[in-house]
């Protein structure tokens, strides 16, 4: 084993440790050794996926002495790695273009522990792209939780605490269907790791032996990542969860966390759960009226919101809902656009919400629309941002938002005929509505305000400085992954079926 | 005749008489509690004049959420019954499908269970098969385990952590009075029990037990002399700091020794850890140091739960 | 219905169980009968866990007398399992305790309705001030 395959384990150590030793650290440091840490993860995670996507090389990593279905293992291949890849570089984006907020809405004795929670995030986000083994992404789904809610919480004012005590309560009962999925999964096959599950499971099924266990299972385990990612009947708390956190935490949560669980739910699909018998096609129909709501229901209540932040967080239940269409569209384009949409989504979001803050900022905390008004000469760079990303979202061309529609409109075209309909009358619709509200927001910080134009009052000029930097580095990001989307598109179609 | 006590309304027999009615309450006033809040007093002129604006929409604003709220809470009330009963049948038909309860040949005791109790002893030289497992064939999980504690903790103390300005005032509410039971008691109890904690962690390999519950057992015996000794006897050798960096040192210890397997176990190297004698304390490789981390760890994590619930501070 | 319903008491209260914590979880608006219903919710999995992993008269998974025969002892890994989930349910409680402390101080109610209320409440209070605030600096 060369020593590049040994990356993806350093990312997990690397990222785990960092959070251990920040406890003793000071929030400074512990910020420096966070930054320093997605780096060098970012990098090693780069070097891999050049390994992996250049020999479409996929391996299983032995975590310990012991082989297969003994030990505990991850797998690594070109569509894990470029998935880390893209974590990575978005959570070192948000996290410095929120640096301001953090600096000003967390106090400097839980400054730390903030990062601690950056930290573990990180660690869980990459075990739940790596793992192979069902129990361990249990765990790491745990991690996640806390971590997400401490993220939340930050901010110690009392909405936030109702929020994450929404958040968690949401959360906690999608783990539980999880566990007790988990368990009647093992009940049946014996095995915890995904490969040799999947081999119990298709046994079962040719033998016609457990065929109801098999179906709930499904369902428990569908719904459990459901939930916690915010598909669309379980989504109420997300506007709360991400409208009031810190900015980065809100960054973080809406373009990583639930995109987190999407991916261990795309892995269980292609690795794990027989969805391509006859019960599965049921589920894939379930997923697919589910996003196809959340796309509408979202948007029309992100029309309805007044608070920017609030209408940002409804857009991610649309978005959400475009990545469960994807999947149920049930083709190998569908997940193609869906993994295509993880990254793109991600990417967007994340501008917005940091974006957002920088207007919010300049029109002396103000969130609704009145309030905002001129926020775009006020806070040039913001502006410039919050019209990209609002752009991308609706689908212009040359930006990734209109690649991943168009991605979906392709895979919808290889589906059965009535879903065939439904997702391209879908996809109309949602792109209509979100381009109500997002342009209107647009059109509104660009309105000339007869008060002063410039809003200069930030110190700390570094923090500041990294926000902006932060704008525009995302910006061109999505504007790239917007014209040099061969090249991810085809890192994804390679890699796809060495991911099942 | 009988003797007619003068004070019967303050003698003890009446105390005691009314106390198992339930009517007195000998510790009432006497016991620590919460330091009373102080209002804050708000005088400002814009704050009056939002009060004012405020109470006028109040009856309409609250009267209509009410309304709404009720036929809201009844649907959601039903509709959340009607789940719950259509989860509760689809699963107990799912458990009337699985194997008879007990059964040798049910699918999960297949070949993985078998390797780890054939081969455990010889692999890894564990005579607690459950150990064993979670230690050694499955240590990646357990790691991740002791960081759930972990980041629990540090979201605790987030939020709970004093800002150290209200500490002086409160101070002495905290303090705990001096108790004539508690005090001998904890004196005798608290070294057997953080004894019998000691134990159970290091045969953690050798008999039931193990670092998760031999860390609860010393957590607890900590607590216990925290309650009985109060915050400035504890606080001499479990400060704050004190506490953070044994968890730093234990889980680091952790980190890179499973690390060091791990690189080891992937890359087909010969490890230098060996399963020694079965049965003796200093055996079975890196499980009984496992243990020892993981004890330390919950140990420290449930006492500062405890000490972050009570004070919020050190 | 199966067969086994009829054996397999432990799974099928285990199984209600779940459903009882999982709706008090959801649905008590009171915040401590919350975490009960979370912890009734994750015991009632360890206890699913913990009967499938029991094999009619075999022993506790320790060497006893240096037997290493696999039909002499039950299933080790439901109970590790178990192990694992225990500290993940007391580390989730643990928070859910903080947080729940945290909303008691600044709202003095454990019930989440109220806090609800006080809280829309409390955000219609700042909108107006917040609104009166710049529409003043405006007027100047």
């Amino acid at each position: 084993m060369t020593l590049v395959q040994n990356f993806p384990f350093f990312c997990i150590i690397l990222s785990m440790f960092s959070a251990i030793i920040s406890f003793l650290l000071s929030g400074r440091w512990a910020k420096v050794v966070h930054v320093a840490m997605l780096i060098a993860v970012f990098v090693m995670s780069l070097m891999t996926l050049n390994v992996t996507a250049r020999s479409g090389l996929s391996y299983t990593y032995m975590m310990g002495h012991y082989p297969a279905p003994w030990g505990n293992e991850i797998k690594i291949g070109p569509i894990e790695s470029l998935m880390a890849t893209s974590f990575a570089s978005i959570m070192l984006l948000s996290v410095m273009g929120g640096a301001w907020h953090i600096k000003k809405d967390i106090d400097e004795k839980r400054l730390n522990l903030y990062f601690i929670q950056l930290d573990l995030m990180m660690a869980s986000l990459l075990a739940l792209i790596y793992t192979n083994d069902l129990f361990t992404a249990y765990v790491f789904i745990e991690i996640c939780t806390i971590s997400a809610c401490g993220l939340i919480m930050a901010r110690r004012t009392g909405r936030v605490y109702v929020s994450a005590i929404r958040y968690m309560v949401m959360s906690l009962i999608g783990s539980g269907l999880f566990l007790i999925g988990l368990s009647l999964l093992y009940a049946i096959t014996g095995q915890l790791l995904m490969e040799p599950a999947r081999t119990g499971l298709m046994l079962d099924i040719i033998k016609g032996a457990y065929l109801i266990p098999v179906s709930v299972i499904m369902i428990l385990l569908t719904v459990g990542l459901g939930i916690k990612s915010g598909l669309y009947p379980f989504h109420t708390w997300i506007p709360d969860a991400y409208g009031y956190a810190t900015p980065a935490s809100s960054a973080i949560l809406s373009s990583l966390v639930s995109k987190g669980y999407i991916f261990l739910l795309i892995k269980l699909v292609l690795r794990v759960l027989p969805y391509e018998t006859a019960p599965g096609r049921q589920m894939d129909n379930v997923l697919f009226v589910f996003g196809v709501t959340g796309m509408m229901i979202g948007s029309i209540d992100a029309i309805r919101e007044r608070n920017v932040r609030r209408m940002i967080s409804y857009s991610s239940v649309a978005q959400i809902g475009y990545i469960y269409m994807g999947l149920g569209l049930a083709t190998d384009a569908g997940i193609t656009a869906s993994l295509f949409h993880v990254i793109s989504h991600g990417l967007m979001k994340s501008l917005l919400f940091i974006s957002a803050a920088g207007l919010i900022d300049s029109s002396k905390g103000r969130l609704d629309r009145n309030g905002l008004q001129g926020a775009g000469f006020r806070n040039l760079v913001a502006g410039i941002g919050f019209t990209v990303g609002s752009l991308s979202m609706i689908g212009m061309p040359l930006l990734s938002g209109f690649v991943s529609k168009f991605m979906f409109a392709e895979a919808a075209t290889q589906a059965a005929t009535v879903k065939m309909i439904i997702a391209w009358i879908a996809l109309a619709i949602s792109t209509v509505l979100n381009a109500v509200y997002f342009m209107r927001m647009v059109l509104v910080i660009y309105t000339p305000d007869d008060s002063k134009k410039t809003e200069a009052g930030k110190e700390g000029g570094a923090d500041f400085f990294m926000e902006k930097a932060a704008t525009i580095t995302l910006s061109a990001l999505i504007i790239v992954l917007g014209t040099m989307s061969p090249l991810v598109i085809g890192i994804l179609n390679n890699g796809l079926d060495k991911l099942g | 005749m009988s003797r007619k006590n003068p004070d019967y309304e303050g003698s003890k027999w009446q105390h005691f008489a009314q106390w198992t009615k339930g009517e007195y309450d000998p510790q009432k006033g006497k016991l620590e509690t919460h330091p009373p809040v102080k209002s804050k007093k708000s005088g400002t002129d814009i704050k009056g004049y939002l009060r004012k604006m405020w109470n006028e929409n109040k009856d309409l604003y609250e009267e209509k959420q009410e309304k709404e709220l009720s036929l809201f809470e009844k649907i959601y009330f039903f509709v959340a019954i009607l789940l719950g009963v259509f989860i509760t049948i689809l699963l107990l038909v799912t458990v009337s499908h699985l194997p008879r309860f007990g059964d040798a040949n049910a699918p999960e005791n297949n070949e993985v269970a078998r390797r780890y109790i054939e081969k455990g002893l010889e692999e890894t030289g564990a005579v607690n098969i459950v150990a064993c497992m979670i230690l050694d064939y499955r240590a990646f999980d357990t790691f991740g385990e002791s960081c759930v504690l972990f980041v629990a903790a540090t979201c605790v103390l987030m939020l709970l952590k004093s800002d150290g300005k209200e500490k002086k005032d409160t101070e002495s509410e905290y303090v705990t009075r001096r108790s004539e039971i508690l005090r001998p008691a904890a004196r005798i109890l608290v070294p057997v029990i953080i004894i019998f904690g000691i134990y159970v962690i290091l045969n953690g390999h050798l008999s039931p037990g193990g670092g998760f519950s031999g860390g609860a057992i010393i957590g607890a015996g900590l607590i216990l002399y925290l309650t009985a000794f109060g915050f400035e006897r504890a606080g001499r050798f479990l400060s704050e700091k004190n506490i953070r960096i044994i968890t730093v040192l234990s889980l680091t210890f952790y980190c890179f020794a499973k690390s060091y397997s791990f690189y080891t176990g992937a890359n087909h190297l010969e490890s230098i850890i060996t399963p020694g004698t079965p049965g003796a304390l200093l055996s079975a490789g890196l499980i009984v140091y496992l243990n020892i981390c993981v004890g330390i760890v919950v140990a420290c994590t449930m006492y500062s739960f405890y000490v972050a619930f009570r004070r919020g501070s050190f | 219905m199966g067969t086994s319903v009829f054996t397999n008491y432990e799974e099928c209260a285990s199984v209600i169980l779940f459903v009882i914590g999982m709706m008090n979880l959801l649905l008590q608006s009171n915040l401590i009968k919350k975490i009960i219903g979370l912890d009734i919710m994750d015991a009632s999995v360890y206890l699913f866990l913990a009967a499938k992993g029991y094999i009619e008269g075999r022993h506790a998974p320790i060497y006893t007398d240096g037997i290493t025969d696999a039909s002499y002892y039950i299933n080790p890994v439901p109970s590790g399992l178990v192990l694992t989930g225990i500290v993940v349910s007391v580390s989730v409680s643990a928070l859910m305790m903080a947080l729940t402390i945290s909303l008691y101080r600044q709202y003095k109610t454990l019930n989440l309705d109220e806090i609800m209320m006080k809280l829309r409440k409390q955000e219609s209070e700042e909108f107006i001030a917040l609104s009166n605030k710049t529409e003043g600096e405006g007027s100047k």
